[in-house]
């Protein structure tokens, strides 16, 4: 594992110079707040943030994709023939992604290239894709990442980690596309490991939210399913898209034709759990026909169907968006917590 | 604000454990900072949850619709006027509800707790307009322009008009809070959601973005009472009270009308009456 070390005088001309052979996605200022953003050449990431607004998961997941476009003109040659929209899957990289968004990009590719089947859309845009972390050295009060598997140093998802250390940064490759782009860049002095850890200890540190996970897959479903706390946890719920839209690990979404005289595109969106209308039967029934339904499913979907059927913990890496942008305060640490310290009433 | 959640507590408790009300729908302290989650409390065990401080933004007659039990509700002025809409509506009967009435004072924005919500800023109701009790010696109405922003788009050319409600909307992700925190969207099937037909397309087109955000704030004409609960559910700090407050002067000015101040008058676009203004007709 290649450890480099870059001086910041240099740091922005070496990905200027990656610009020819990569678009680079990086963090903007973008309203109040940072969101990614395609950057123009010679425009650097803004590392002045905390972590983005919304998650970078739409690099790889848009929030409305063509997928296909087709025509039913008897006119044309190609009528009724359903094709790929023509897209631009040229290398790409994600410069400042944090730790948690990155595992969360692992984490929705368990969804998206399984053994049976490979999302194409979805894989040709993170195979086009190089990710570039940035360690979290100033955490948010929201975070708990530390309790979620993940943390401010995690390398998964990761081709390279960066660190800020004065006046330089410190990038460790993971894969070979890190490398490829470290070379690319012209980053090329010897870095020190060493920097990481003592990195690592004090950002962990600085971590003090936490959720406990710990009973989580020994439930039987049904005993959280039935438990007595979902209506207290769901009154407030607005049933939003909020925290489904922020969270970087919701992957559900929909897929829409839309026409305009005899032409057609197909089209996925965005979908939520929280929505009626995700699980709206053509009989007009709704299997998930209250919004304490919709809040038991997102929050069991997370915290254990996830848990149960991939063994890799819960479907949260602790990023805290949801909890700060959830207009009615639902909190998935108190939610975990209360699924996770349940007592389930004895059999009779 | 200690005074009002001993006073609400106090009331509160009287309540269940008299068998007025089944349960008090109320806020509790939030888990973040700035923030306050709405609840129901449905015994005296949990009274000590409620709590009221000027993070209570999330307007509460939301969590009326078609209840069946009887309630109290803890009610600002706007809330109140929400209140009196549902009944107006048919969405809860009057008898059912035990209204503990706040003389509010404002709400403040959740990213800076100095500064009062815009909408309250030029609130007028401040003090509820129905109520079963209140908390504490009304407060004093001001009187300010109400209008100001409104006037300040209404004086835009066409071109800039267009572009000031491009950039408006630009951030919006659809995730819909803004209809959802609203007391007036109740309706059983959305129109976004309508699947036969489909009334407008759920991707990111900005046309669609557009047809959704004017749609719901011409649904609102006439029963909005600016209690900003949409604005401070949008996560990307939208001021989409832009349109409502257009639609609401449009009522005040061609009807004399304001929402929700008493439990009898239908709203104007509701009505027909033949002396109504016909201006609009050239």
């Amino acid at each position: 594992m290649k450890v480099i070390k870059i001086d910041k005088a240099k740091w922005a001309s070496g990905v200027s110079s990656l610009q020819g052979t990569y678009k680079i996605i990086g963090p903007a200022v973008d309203g109040d707040a940072h969101n990614f953003k395609e950057l123009a050449k010679g425009e650097e990431p803004d590392f002045n943030f905390l972590n983005t607004k919304l998650s970078p998961k739409s690099i790889v997941f848009p929030q409305s994709e063509k997928m296909l476009e087709y025509s039913v003109d008897e006119n044309k040659e190609d009528h009724h023939i359903m094709k790929e929209v023509k897209k631009d899957y040229s290398p790409r990289a994600v410069v400042g992604i944090r730790p948690c968004d990155a595992k969360a990009i692992n984490l929705v590719k368990m969804n998206f290239d399984t053994d049976d089947y490979k999302d194409p859309y979805w894989l040709k845009l993170y195979e086009a894709t190089t990710f570039v972390g940035l360690a979290c050295d100033k955490p948010c009060d929201s975070c708990f990442c530390t309790s979620t598997g993940c943390g401010p140093y995690n390398e998964e998802g990761l081709d390279i980690l960066l660190k800020e250390d004065g006046a330089s940064y410190v990038a460790k490759a993971l894969t070979e596309k890190g490398e490829t782009l470290l070379g690319a860049a012209g980053f090329s002095d010897a870095g020190d490991e060493a920097a990481f850890e003592a990195g690592k200890k004090d950002a962990e540190a600085k971590i003090t939210s936490s959720v406990q996970t710990d009973k989580l897959k020994d439930f039987s479903t049904l005993d959280l399913y039935n438990a007595d706390f979902w209506e207290d946890l769901s009154f407030a719920c607005l049933n939003c898209g909020t925290c489904t839209f922020a969270c970087p690990t919701c992957w559900c979404f929909d897929i829409q034709d839309e026409v305009k005289g005899k032409d057609g595109v197909r089209v996925r969106n965005w979908d939520s759990c929280m929505f009626p209308l995700f699980t709206m039967h053509t009989t007009g029934h709704n299997p998930r026909g209250t919004k304490e339904h919709r809040v038991r499913q997102r929050f069991m979907h997370k915290l254990k169907y996830f848990v149960d059927k991939y063994e890799k913990g819960i479907m949260c890496v602790g990023c805290g968006r949801c909890v700060n942008q959830c207009p009615v305060n639902i909190d998935i640490r108190k939610v975990c917590d209360v699924m996770n310290n349940h007592v389930p009433e004895p059999v009779k | 604000m200690e005074a009002y959640t001993e006073k609400i507590r106090e009331i509160s408790e009287r309540l269940l454990k008299d068998g007025t009300v089944e349960a008090v729908i109320g806020y509790r302290k939030g888990s973040v900072e700035n923030s306050n989650e709405p609840c129901i409390v449905r015994s005296s065990e949990k009274i000590n949850d409620l709590v009221w401080d000027s993070n209570c933004r999330i307007n509460l007659a939301n969590y009326l619709t078609n209840r069946k039990d009887k309630v109290a509700i803890i009610a600002k002025g706007c809330d109140s006027r929400n209140i009196n809409t549902q009944i107006i509506e048919n969405k809860i009967k009057r008898d059912q509800l035990f209204i503990i009435g706040v003389p509010c004072s404002g709400m403040t924005k959740k990213e800076d707790s100095s500064d009062l919500q815009e909408n309250c800023k030029v609130c007028h109701h401040k003090n509820p307009v129905v109520y079963d009790e209140l908390v504490a010696a009304e407060v004093e109405e001001t009187k300010v322009d109400r209008y100001e922003d409104v006037k300040k788009i209404e004086a835009m050319g066409v071109e800039e008009k267009w572009e000031f409600f491009k950039d408006l909307l630009e951030p919006c992700t659809r995730c819909y809070a803004c209809k959802n925190a609203c007391p007036l969207c109740y309706c059983p099937t959305c129109f976004v959601d309508e699947s036969k037909p489909q009334w407008v397309g759920k991707g990111m087109d900005p046309i669609d973005v557009r047809t959704y955000h004017f749609l719901r704030a011409y649904h609102c004409a006439g029963r909005c009472t600016d209690c900003g609960a949409c604005e401070s559910a949008c996560p990307q700090g939208i001021n989409m009270r832009h349109f409502t407050k257009k639609l609401e002067k449009e009522c005040f000015d061609q009807f004399a009308w304001e929402a929700g101040l008493n439990s009898e008058e239908r709203p104007p676009l509701d009505t027909f009456k033949l002396d109504d203004p016909q201006t609009f007709i050239k």
